[in-house]
């Protein structure tokens, strides 16, 4: 514990950049979140400046036409069926179209799912911090592993707000899935540490603060590292395989895990030995 | 001895019974074996009991919309016209009507449920596989609020609309309507039956009428204006609006069906082709596989023997995931996948923590038998600790008693339910079937 400043720093240099983008720039909102329309369509005969004519002769505003893949997919505000179906009946009969999805969302919905994500993350938190409090009979592992937890989650958002400034990545509900799935791994890691912490300390008493969470530490470095490894063999071939639709999610899902692993030996243990050493002083 | 034995027979049994659910229905396997033709037809029965409870599942994966196509719908009930204690039960009479049209369109396993969120009514509901979803919002959408409205004043023909007032016969008032055709022109029209009630006030505005128009609106448009001959009596009426047969038809079903109670609009619309869900499905598949194989390599290289009994728990853990999966049913969505398949690298989890828990016992100098036990006993504390903040995690993504201050959203409550099956799935395995193979592997061996 040594050098936990150079810890923090290297958590700095993340948090940092993500976190003032994200202050400055937000994040980019999905439909999910703002209401709006998303269609989806494949359109190999189509250029961007006809699927946009197509929109604007229905008086419908287009706010964004993007090539993944084969897949054109295009945002709008909220828009009626009926006026899609103008739109669609234009189109349909080019080149190898074919529509695959239609997606629209009223904007109250989306203020709804903000406040429900933030009542969602607030409520698993202030669980966790009451379990890991009650666990180890002692308020301190607790804050120290919500913070770590905190530390991964803005590790996240703040990735996901440059992402958007400058890859147009949207967050959406299944990013808030993939945001709380992190907390409850995040805490996974830290209380493995924690667990150890609490064992050496009943075996060897005599040992300081400090050495015991040092040898915590060492001692569930292998085990964080390589269970990582397993979830992130996961992740990885979901995220260069698997489909289109959930490929950011699984990003968020990687991200927060490298971040987990991370926080859970590099955040939550340095914490609780400063701390230890604090409460020491002003004692 | 007996008990380890025990143990084994119980491990066998799950994994056979898991087997014999997860088969696919109906694959015919075919192949020659000592130049003999051997032709089988796999298939998973299907269960139906009765007694002591009904439970009967065909045993078949569900798929969400997602992945097989469909619609998916929100609406919003205007309840502006409804006193605030009246609410609720218009909703679940709004539920019950398009419940009812959606039943008589002829789509199989839709759902349909009201959600009351800040004080907004919705009804969600979501149509697998259809592939029409104007049609089908069409059905749904249409309120179908029938009036009859008659001419105030005398009959001439500067009359509008305007000039036509409400009478207090209404969709209400009718017991069945049937397409017919018109006898003279052939063209398909609405009859309508009236209850008796509603028989006696057709006559009385008919008497009224003689000789002035009598309007049929629907939903506020006039579809239909037609003279009132004489009074009718019999309570039988026919709309012609210049209908098609399939707008006859539809007619005629929403009002069998009933009006909605209340006005609605469409706030959420989805509708995915199946196409898409198919192709993710063989993506996360493919993926899936290429992720195991790499963690079951890791797992032997990283552990040798102990390592290897770990991936054969995973895999008993996979068969009986997808057995509960089918039992349950699951409805496995895009994110559900990724749950499941993030499950996997939490099973291995518990294992790592307890081979890493073995091996530094060894290197203590236990020997590998009290290594082992050592290692599951004392890894036991943190597996249980970081595993009750996952199904903290889970419970409140799954939200399971539906307070409406968090999501209610079926694509989260599915990715929680299989994060959640795989956490306790996940436990049985990297813990009591790995502990027994390994005890009667130690116990062989000494």
């Amino acid at each position: 514990m040594r050098f936990w400043w150079v810890y923090f720093a290297i958590s700095l240099s993340v948090l940092i950049p993500g976190v003032s983008s994200l202050i400055k720039n937000g994040l980019k909102l999905g439909i999910d979140f703002t209401g709006g329309s998303s269609i989806s369509w494949i359109a190999p005969s189509l250029t961007k400046e006809s699927i946009v004519e197509a929109f604007e002769n229905q008086n419908i505003s287009v706010s964004s036409v993007t090539l993944q893949g084969e897949m054109t997919t295009i945002t709008t505000p909220p828009i009626d069926r009926n006026d899609y179906s103008q739109v669609l009946f234009k189109v349909k009969d080019s080149e190898g179209f074919k529509e695959l999805s239609f997606d629209t969302v009223g904007p109250s919905l989306g203020a709804e799912l903000i406040k429900k994500t933030f009542y969602g993350i607030a409520a698993a938190a202030s669980l966790i911090l009451l379990y890991v409090a009650y666990r180890f009979k002692n308020f301190k592992f607790g804050v120290s592993a919500i913070i770590a937890m905190l530390h991964d989650l803005f590790v996240v958002l703040g990735i996901f707000s440059l992402l958007g400034k400058y890859a147009h990545v949207e967050v959406d509900t299944l990013f808030v899935t993939a945001l709380l799935t992190i907390l409850s791994f995040s805490v996974h890691d830290t209380i493995v540490v924690f667990d150890r912490v609490r064992e050496i300390k009943k075996q060897h008493a005599y040992l300081t603060f400090e050495e015991i969470t040092n040898r915590a530490v060492v001692e569930t470095m292998a085990r964080s590292i390589n269970n990582s490894m397993t979830i992130i063999f996961m992740l990885l071939a979901m995220y260069l395989l698997g489909g289109t639709t959930i490929k950011w999610f699984i990003l968020a899902l990687l991200v927060g895990t490298a971040s987990g692993t991370y926080s859970s030996t590099f955040t939550a243990a340095p914490i609780l030995v400063i701390w230890e050493r604090l409460s020491k002083k002003l004692r | 001895m007996s008990k380890s034995f025990r143990n084994i027979i119980f491990i066998v049994l799950c994994t056979a019974i898991s087997l014999v659910i997860d088969a696919p229905k109906n694959y015919s396997l075919a192949f020659k074996l000592f130049g003999k033709d051997i032709n089988f037809l796999i298939s998973s029965p299907s269960i139906n009991i009765e007694k002591p409870f009904a439970f009967s599942r065909s045993l078949e994966i569900k798929q969400g919309l997602d992945l097989q196509g469909g619609t998916e719908v929100i609406l919003l009930a205007d309840m502006t016209n409804i006193v605030d204690s009246d609410r609720q039960d218009a909703l679940d009479s709004a539920k019950e009507i398009i419940s009812r049209r959606v039943d008589l369109y002829g789509v199989s396993e839709p759902v349909i449920k009201t959600l009351v969120s800040d004080s907004s009514y919705r009804i969600s509901i979501s149509l697998p596989g259809v592939t029409n979803p104007q049609e089908a919002l069409d059905l749904i959408g249409t309120t179908a609020q029938l009036d009859f409205r008659e001419l105030v004043g005398e009959a001439s023909a500067s009359a509008t609309f305007a000039d036509f007032k409400l009478t207090d016969l209404t969709g209400k008032d009718l017991k069945k309507a049937t397409v017919q055709f018109d006898e003279q022109t052939g063209t398909p029209v609405v009859g309508i039956e009236f209850t008796p009630d509603g028989a006696a006030k057709f006559e009385e505005i008919t008497t009224r009428s003689v000789n002035k128009p009598l309007a049929i609106f629907l939903d506020g448009y006039p579809i239909s204006t037609p003279i009132v001959q004489q009074p009718i009596s019999g309570g039988q009426a026919v709309i012609n609006g210049g209908f098609t047969l399939d707008s006859a038809k539809n007619l005629a079903l929403t009002l069998n069906a009933g009006a909605l109670p209340v006005p609605i609009s469409i706030i959420k619309q989805q509708n995915v082709d199946p196409s898409l869900g198919q192709d993710s499905i063989k993506k996360s598949l493919i993926a899936g596989g290429i992720g195991l194989i790499a963690v079951a390599l890791f797992m032997v290289l990283l552990y040798g023997l102990p390592g290897f009994i770990a991936v054969l728990g995973l895999i008993i853990y996979g068969l009986i995931t997808l057995a509960v999966y089918k039992l349950i049913p699951v409805t496995v969505t895009l994110p559900g996948l990724a749950g499941f398949i993030l499950s996997i690298g939490m099973a291995v989890d518990a294992n790592i923590l307890i081979f890493e828990r073995m091996k530094e016992e060894l290197r203590k100098g236990h020997d590998q038998k009290s290594a082992m036990e050592l290692g599951f006993g004392r890894a036991w504390d943190s597996i249980k600790d970081a595993n009750i903040a996952t199904l903290i995690t889970t419970f409140i993504l799954f939200n399971p008693l539906d307070w409406n201050f968090f999501n209610t959203s079926g694509l989260v409550r599915g990715f929680a339910l299989t994060l959640f099956l795989g956490v306790v799935i996940g436990l049985f395995t990297s813990i009591f079937v790995t502990r027994t193979l390994l005890r009667n592997l130690y116990a062989k061996k000494t």
